[in-house]
């Protein structure tokens, strides 16, 4: 019996996801390190079947391992010629409900509980807490931004609430638009022009709750989407997702999908997380030679009764 | 001019004076020292200050300024003047040193390790995770010897009732060791009678421990000899000068990021011999530019992989990466209790009183008593700059309380220390007070922390000036630890080399060197052949007779295929005879390409990045050549007085590389670089003389062996006017003359079936063939040649001639090509990073 079953409403769902990613270098690389994002977390909620990854041409040093957040992490090293590098990963996932979240006390207690008091011995969801409070490479903590979101945030007001109206906020009053910004947008820009893709929002949203003195945290991974009415789902069609989840004493982390202006539910499926979108960049490479390039991405979620109509062929278990 | 130095010394009130007591009568320990100073006189004084301004000059110590426009090196500013310590102060401070160096150094290991001290309350979170320089991806690395601090700076300051007090603490890598040895050096030899006399502690064993500390622990394999490098960001580093210094005295190959390489977890150098293992890194380089895949994704400067190397313990870097995490003031109020819980003692030496808004109450304290502190931004590298509390007016204080209230965790105040003063040399010949501070170092050895007794001083520029640093333009001092008991004599050169350390010789050349000394061959050719050929177009610019003017008619057209002046336009007309201005630009226009100045400073710039390989005096006459080129005087005359400086420099540089350079393979490379270039500039010029009409006049010749530098030998051969067999003789054939075809040709391929020997490398570009032919050439069948007149267009044997110069050009090319692609190629190219969602 899976993990997933055991937990929320008993809602399970079993998904393929494929991410393939093509650099086409233009001139020769004479040597490659990637650091990748790549594998799904086991978590209570998330169980992962089965992960593989392959890249193209083959790499001289393969290391799996944990990074300092708890999140699987792999590298690779390329150390012959090459001119492109194809790294693909697949994992098949199952998913359960999150569990319930429960009455929540004001953001304000939960903002003065992470203050340092001498001698206080933080407990450790107080110490988990602290590691994502900070700015940090694509988290800023202002004035701007906490008076921004102090419209969510009214006196007294308990923080799981006031959380889900800043949620709401963001997805009502941005505009998803892909060419509106890149991977270095400061936040501060994407509050101002008010669009941008799923990263964008998730930076803003933390930048918002840390500058309040909340704790929260970056989540990345990728989010199950339904193809148009009438429409075939379509292999490649979707992206990587980013959303957020905060700190609450009495339940946890709890995710916030400020793109969508959801929580983060059973078609949420997670990598990992850090304090940005910096600490769990699903592909991050360094190559020594090369030209410009920008990466091709494809990726695919697909839920196991799609499988065979995409694929072909049934899944081997 | 005032013959009593101190006759105007007052100290201001309120502050400590380090070398007078109240009364007026010079403290115990500078009792000597002022005696001189008084007996000396101001001339003296004076005269000392110059020399030490000079002997810096010479030594080229600079300290760069990122913000000075003036150019990249600024020279280093020492007082003559010793900053005096007794045994009893220096026993306070290096206590106090070695305990906090290793407080600081069990904090590392448990902020990257178990974090007890934030579980247990002693340490705010947000001084370390709110910092930028704690490295996540450094947590839970146990380093080589468990140790995170090797070296390790404090900057001290002395309160008014004479206790000192640490200011900051300097954890990544701190600067300042180098530059302290060499103020020694400097300052004792000034005072050479008195510091002997003085019982001055020796500076010299500290860099010894060091380089054996770091031996002793670098994890090695059996058999292994430990190779340690030091890495620095490079030339343009602020502190450069002192990285390729530490590199000399510590034995330490001086390398960057791209002369290192990571392969299965292990670091490599990448040298001419082929990858060679690296067991110990002294960094230079801030803690997150050191690996671009792991840390800082912009980083040109980093090695790949360096992180995975550091975490298999197959490498000890130090310091340890992520130890900038300290450098933060903010942790000073809580030093005490962590003290207490990790080491089991109380705090030696105070940190000035520090307060971290991150704390209610501190901030509380702080808003309330402004007037007294000064308030700085907890982490560095943010804004804004320190703020004098008591300077603010009502609207800052406002503004300033604003921003405190706002992210409070971000900012500390320190109590506003009013420095203790120094006897300073003013330029004026004066001596004055002046606010001072103390760097002093610490080392991790196997027995505990050893301090370096004594340090680097510096001094305020102005009176009344609380803020000492050389960045804003403060002088420095050295530092005299005086001993109870006598010292033995200090050697004020290196310590001597043991026989063991004979087996670092072996000559290991990083390809990046390799490189840069084969472009000092080419520019130092290449500057060399264009003042020669300047001066001879400069020569007959002033002479206006009929065949000077053809001569100069020729020198621009060779000039124009050098690149040396501009080329005729796209109409193809033929260029006008270029114009007196058109040449002092070739000469001093250092924004034109392909000028004589832009050139010398390439040559410079080359020279920079193997400074620790060149001789202060071989390192001055490269400085010098730019400068000559900056400052000549105006118009012909100037600029041919400068070419002259220009000749006398670039032939002493030809002569220190022959005599002066251990002969290498870096040294070889060098060579091949000044014989490449000089084949290509001889094959250009003399397919050029022999396909223009240059060889009908009588000028021609004259102007060739002049550009050949070949006209002495000429003239004590055959003491007579130039006739073109013995000319072509001379510059082509000769095998004696340096200045020969036939000569670079011989010297090109011994040099090269040599690097085939030791490398294996092979070149399409040999010039063997081209020797063969030139053997094949009998000039006996030039005879006819003997009478200019003769000489029309289209005679064979001079067409051939005038081929084979221009295959010579092209294979010199081809050469230079091919050396670049084999040995150096890894070396040049940049590491770019992206990142994929």
């Amino acid at each position: 019996m899976s993990a997933a079953t055991e937990n929320g409403s008993g809602a399970v769902a079993r998904y393929f996801v494929s991410h393939l990613t093509r650099y086409d270098y233009g001139r020769p690389v004479a040597l490659g390190r990637h650091v990748l994002h790549l594998t799904p977390r086991a978590l209570p909620w998330q169980r992962v079947i089965s992960h593989e990854l392959e890249a193209t041409p083959e790499a001289s040093e393969r290391l799996t391992g944990i990074d300092a957040f708890g999140n699987p992490i792999e590298t690779l090293a390329i150390a012959l010629q090459h001119h492109d590098l194809d790294v693909h990963a697949r994992s098949w996932v199952e998913l359960g409900e999150r569990p319930q979240t429960a009455e929540s006390p004001s953001w304000e207690s939960v903002r003065d509980r992470l203050v340092f008091r001498a001698g206080h011995r933080p407990d450790a969801g107080e110490r988990d807490a602290a590691r994502f409070l900070f700015e940090s490479r694509h988290v800023r903590v202002k004035r701007e931004l906490a008076e921004w979101a102090a419209r969510s945030f009214a006196p007294g007001k308990s923080l799981l609430d006031s959380v889900r109206a800043l949620n709401n906020r963001i997805h009502a009053e941005f505009a998803f638009d892909p060419e509106a910004t890149h991977v270095a947008t400061p936040v501060i820009d994407v509050l101002r022009k008010r669009r941008g893709v799923c990263q964008d929002f998730a930076h803003l949203m933390l930048s918002a709750l840390r500058s309040l003195g909340l704790s929260a945290r970056y989540m990345s991974g990728y989010l199950l989407t339904t193809p148009p009415p009438g429409s075939p789902r379509l292999v490649g069609a979707d992206a990587s997702h980013a959303w957020i989840a905060v700190w609450c004493p009495n339940s946890g982390w709890v995710e916030f999908d400020p793109t969508n202006g959801v929580q983060a539910g059973i078609g949420h499926i997670t990598l990992g997380w850090g304090r940005d979108f910096g600490d769990v960049t699903p592909l991050r490479g360094v190559i020594v030679g090369g030209g410009e390039h920008t990466p091709s991405i494809e990726v695919s979620v697909v839920p196991e009764a799609d499988y065979a109509a995409l694929f072909g062929a049934t899944r081997r278990a | 001019m005032s013959a009593a130095p101190f006759a105007h010394y007052r100290c201001p009130p309120r502050h400590f004076d380090e070398a007078f007591e109240a009364d007026g009568r010079p403290r115990a320990a500078w009792q000597a020292l002022v005696a001189a100073l008084d007996s000396g006189g101001g001339k003296a004084l004076s005269r000392q200050a110059d020399a030490l301004r000079r002997m810096v000059e010479l030594d080229g110590i600079t300290y760069n300024v990122y913000a000075d426009p003036q150019g990249a090196d600024r020279p280093w500013s020492l007082d003559p003047i010793p900053l005096v310590l007794s045994a009893d102060d220096w026993q306070t401070i290096s206590l106090g040193i070695a305990q906090r160096a290793q407080l600081l150094d069990r904090i590392l290991a448990d902020l990257y390790g178990p974090q007890d001290l934030i579980s247990e309350g002693l340490l705010p979170p947000a001084l370390a995770f709110g910092h930028p320089g704690y490295l996540w991806p450094s947590q839970g690395i146990s380093p080589v010897g468990g140790r995170w601090l090797h070296l390790y700076a404090a900057d001290l300051a002395r309160s008014e009732d004479g206790r000192w007090w640490v200011v900051h603490d300097r954890t990544q890598g701190p600067s300042g060791v180098g530059y302290a040895m060499q103020n020694r050096r400097l300052v004792a030899r000034g005072q050479l009678d008195l510091f002997r006399s003085a019982h001055v502690a020796h500076l010299a064993d500290f860099l010894r421990s060091l380089r054996d500390a770091i031996s002793q622990i670098a994890p090695i394999a059996a058999g292994e000899t430990p190779r340690i490098v030091l890495l620095t960001p490079g030339p343009w580093n602020e502190t450069y000068f002192e990285h390729s210094l530490l590199a000399r005295h510590l034995g330490f190959a001086l390398v960057e990021g791209q002369d290192l390489t990571v392969r299965q977890d292990r670091v490599y150098m990448k040298t001419l011999q082929g990858l060679q293992p690296v067991h110990a890194i002294l960094r230079r380089l801030d803690d997150d530019y050191c690996d671009p895949a792991e840390l800082r994704a912009d980083s040109a400067l980093g090695i790949p992989g360096l992180l995975a190397a550091v975490r298999a313990g197959n490498v000890l870097v130090a310091n340890g990466l992520g130890s900038g995490v300290l450098e933060t003031t903010g942790i000073h109020g809580f030093l005490p209790g962590i003290c207490e819980r990790l080491l089991g003692e109380t705090m030696r030496l105070p940190s000035v009183a520090t307060w971290w808004c991150g704390e209610a109450p501190a901030l509380a304290h702080v808003l309330e008593h402004l007037d007294e502190l000064v308030i700085k931004p907890a982490f560095p590298g943010m804004s804004p700059e320190p703020v004098f509390g008591h300077r603010l007016d009502s609207a800052g204080r406002a503004a300033l309380a604003k921003r405190l209230r706002a992210t409070p965790h971000a900012f500390l105040a320190q109590e506003w220390v009013r420095l203790s003063q120094a006897p300073s040399l003013q330029a004026d010949g004066r001596v004055a007070p002046r606010s001072v501070g103390l760097r002093v170092f610490a080392l991790a050895t196997p027995d505990g922390y050893r301090v370096m007794p004594g340090g680097l001083a510096r001094v305020a520029p102005e009176a009344d000036d609380d803020v000492v640093t050389m960045q804003r333009g403060g002088a420095s001092k050295d530092i005299w630890v005086l001993s109870k008991a006598p010292v033995a004599r200090e050697p004020l050169a290196s310590a001597p080399i043991t026989p063991p350390e004979l087996l670092r010789a072996e000559a290991v050349i990083p390809s990046r060197i390799a490189e840069n000394l084969f472009w000092l061959g080419r520019y130092a050719e290449r500057c060399e052949a264009q003042v020669r050929l300047l001066r001879a177009a400069i020569n007959r610019l002033s002479d206006g007779d009929a065949d000077a003017l053809s001569g100069l008619q020729s020198l621009a057209a060779v000039a124009r295929a050098q690149g040396l002046l501009g080329k005729p336009d796209d109409e193809g007309e033929a260029p006008d005879q270029p114009s007196d201005a058109d040449w002092l630009d070739a000469i001093l226009d250092a924004q034109a390409v392909g000028s004589l100045h832009a050139n010398a400073r390439r040559l410079q710039r080359a020279g920079s990045q193997v400074r620790e390989r060149l001789s202060a005096d071989n390192w001055h006459a490269l400085n010098r050549l730019p400068q000559v080129l900056e400052h000549a005087a105006p118009g012909i005359a100037g600029a041919a007085e400068a070419l002259d400086h220009a000749m006398l420099l670039c032939v002493s540089f030809a002569g220190f590389a022959m005599d002066d350079m251990v002969r290498d393979a870096g040294w070889r490379f060098l060579l091949l670089g000044r014989r490449i270039e000089r084949l290509a500039g001889l094959g250009g010029l003399i397919s050029h003389y022999l396909q223009s009409d240059a060889r009908q006049h009588a000028d021609g010749l004259e102007w060739l062996l002049e550009t050949t530098n070949s006209i002495v030998t000429y003239r004590s051969r055959y003491q007579r006017q130039p006739e073109m067999l013995p000319v072509l003789d001379l510059i082509v054939f000769d095998r004696d003359n340096p200045h020969a075809l036939g000569f670079q040709l011989d010297v090109l391929a011994r040099y090269l079936s040599r690097l085939g020997r030791d490398f294996g490398a092979r070149f399409d570009n040999d010039p063997a063939p081209l020797l063969e032919t030139l053997r094949r050439f009998d000039p006996t069948r030039y005879h006819n040649l003997a009478l200019l007149g003769e000489v029309a267009p289209g005679n064979p044997q001079l067409d051939a001639l005038a081929a084979f110069a221009a295959r010579a050009q092209l294979t010199a090319w081809g050469l230079s090509d091919e050396l670049s692609l084999r040995f150096f190629s890894h070396a040049e190219q940049a590491l770019r990073s992206a990142e994929a969602a």
